[in-house]
């Protein structure tokens, strides 16, 4: 039957710019895209901690926007950009966010951190969230089995009332 | 997970006559489709990736109505600024579900087109109709506190997980898709199926059709509304049982219109006629409303673990009843239920 359809499971070419950085790449469909930033890139930076978009340590930023990379396939996102908690700082000079995670103590064990950084990124690229019941109920995507909660919460509300809203 | 072939599919007429090959699945945003690949629930010989198609909008329709693309995300969607203002349930019910994450990732289409689940069906060892047909159901009799009380059958017990499909039942919303032999619009009513004998068959849908937008009806309910979601945590869970309500009143106070449907307990976003008829007409009390809410559960059989969803259900009904006579929705964010 397949013979018949143009499908080759081989590798499909998929150009990527990851922080930054053009990356053109062949991948197997099947690969995800967090196996692609760690597996094939050394990005260890995001983390693959459920895979199965239940935990969020694996969210970056796809085009500006937050995605867990577990549940999404590389080959979809041919010519994507992508940033992932690498990308964050500009050069040695820390993100407000990551300054803000700093100040408030907002980790202990930190694996959950680049996703928690990404994803508040996320947030506040977004523009939804204004009081801390917003920030809870916007982050509840990204677990922290340590319970940092609070501190995590009081960190990107620190940052979101002091940034200029968004025209 | 297993391998399989890959191709962006470049038209949509391409997509369906592609996409009717057995063994060949759509991909959309993934997320539903990414997890059941990996458990090797799913193990399609090929995805054809719709995710360049052109229903990425949405559109005013001529009746005042609205038409949501496809392929428009989630958060697009319950973001939208026609959508808040003039479907407010439906913007309220897409953000009682899944997380930002997954709600930017999310499509139309694709929340339509989860597959009805449990966690048996996301076991490949265990006994499962809807996965394996003829195997047998490991739910019934086993642990389904999550699991379906409202028409379920001998061989499955699963639910339909999604929120954004309840609201849309109350607000008649209607599907449309395109297929081999052309277009067609299902009404969301007859759009996803109940197990019966054929557990695996989610939806109404033919082979190759491609869900291309919804469609609003003009009436919203913009007033008076409610999506109330009760689960097991304050957030990113499913419901144990959800109650979508929207409401017309009169001068007076009487109910002049009321639509209730309910998530969490069926194959299906689970609505009455007989219990919108018990409102008709009425004035909004507790009582009216549990007298609906029984007309809502009739029939309702919990299944061991699950048997507390019949009071729960009965009580959320009248809670969201009065929260939506009252013009006073429930927050997604606030979790205090008023």
């Amino acid at each position: 039957m397949l013979e018949t359809l143009p499908y080759s499971n081989a590798p499909v070419p998929v150009d990527l710019t990851i922080n930054g950085q053009l990356h053109q790449l062949a991948i197997e469909p099947r690969t995800t895209l967090l196996d692609v930033l760690r597996e094939h890139l050394g990005l260890m930076g995001t983390k693959k901690g459920c895979d199965h978009g239940q935990c969020g340590a694996c969210t970056v930023l796809l085009n500006g926007e937050r995605r867990v990379s577990c549940l999404t396939l590389a080959v979809s996102h041919d010519e994507a950009t992508v940033t992932t908690v690498e990308g964050l700082a500009t050069g040695d000079e820390l993100s407000p966010l990551q300054q803000a995670f700093l100040e408030y103590d907002a980790y202990q064990c930190g694996y959950c951190t680049p996703g928690q950084l990404c994803s508040a990124q996320g947030l506040l690229h977004e523009g939804h969230a204004r009081t801390r019941d917003e920030v809870r109920e916007l982050m509840s995507g990204n677990l922290c089995r340590c319970g940092a909660y609070p501190h995590i919460t009081d960190a990107i509300l620190s940052v979101l009332l002091t940034q200029q809203p968004t025209p | 997970m297993r391998n399989f072939g890959y191709l962006r599919a470049a038209s949509a007429a391409e997509a369906v006559q592609a996409g009717a090959a057995p063994q060949v699945q759509f991909l959309a945003g993934g997320t539903n489709l990414v997890d059941l690949l990996k458990y090797r629930v799913e193990q399609p010989a090929a995805l054809l990736d719709i995710n360049r198609l052109p229903y990425q909008h949405i559109e005013e329709l001529p009746d005042q109505g609205l038409r949501l693309g496809a392929l428009v995300t989630n958060a697009a969607t319950a973001y939208d600024a026609r959508v808040q203002t003039r479907y407010p349930l439906l913007s309220s019910a897409i953000l009682a579900g899944a997380s930002a994450q997954l709600r930017n990732a999310a499509t139309n289409g694709g929340n339509l087109n989860q597959r009805t689940r449990c966690p048996y069906f996301y076991d490949v060892a265990a006994a499962c109709n809807k996965r394996q047909p003829g195997s047998g159901c490991a739910a019934i009799g086993g642990h389904n506190r999550g699991l379906a009380i409202l028409g379920t059958s001998e061989s499955c017990i699963a639910t339909f997980p999604s929120d954004m499909g309840v609201a849309l039942r109350v607000l008649d919303a209607e599907v449309r898709l395109l297929g081999p032999a052309g277009e067609r619009v299902v009404p969301m009513a007859e759009y996803h199926r109940l197990p019966g004998a054929e557990p695996w068959r989610d939806n109404n849908l033919l082979p190759g059709e491609l869900v291309t937008a919804i469609d609003l009806p003009p009436a919203h309910f913009g007033q008076h509304y409610t999506y109330l979601k009760i689960r097991d945590r304050l957030s990113y869970a499913f419901a144990l049982v959800s109650v979508a309500v929207g409401m017309r009143l009169d001068k007076a106070g009487h109910i002049q219109e009321a639509r209730v449907a309910l998530g969490g307990v069926a194959h299906k976003p689970w609505r009455e006629p007989r219990a919108e008829a018990v409102l008709a007409g009425q004035l909004p009390t507790a009582e009216v409303f549990g007298a609906a809410a029984d007309e809502l559960l009739a029939g309702a059989v919990g299944q061991g673990e699950n048997n507390f969803k019949l009071a729960l259900a009965r009580r959320a009904i009248v809670r969201a009843c009065q929260q939506a006579a009252a013009g006073t929705p429930q927050s997604q964010s606030d979790k205090h239920i008023r």
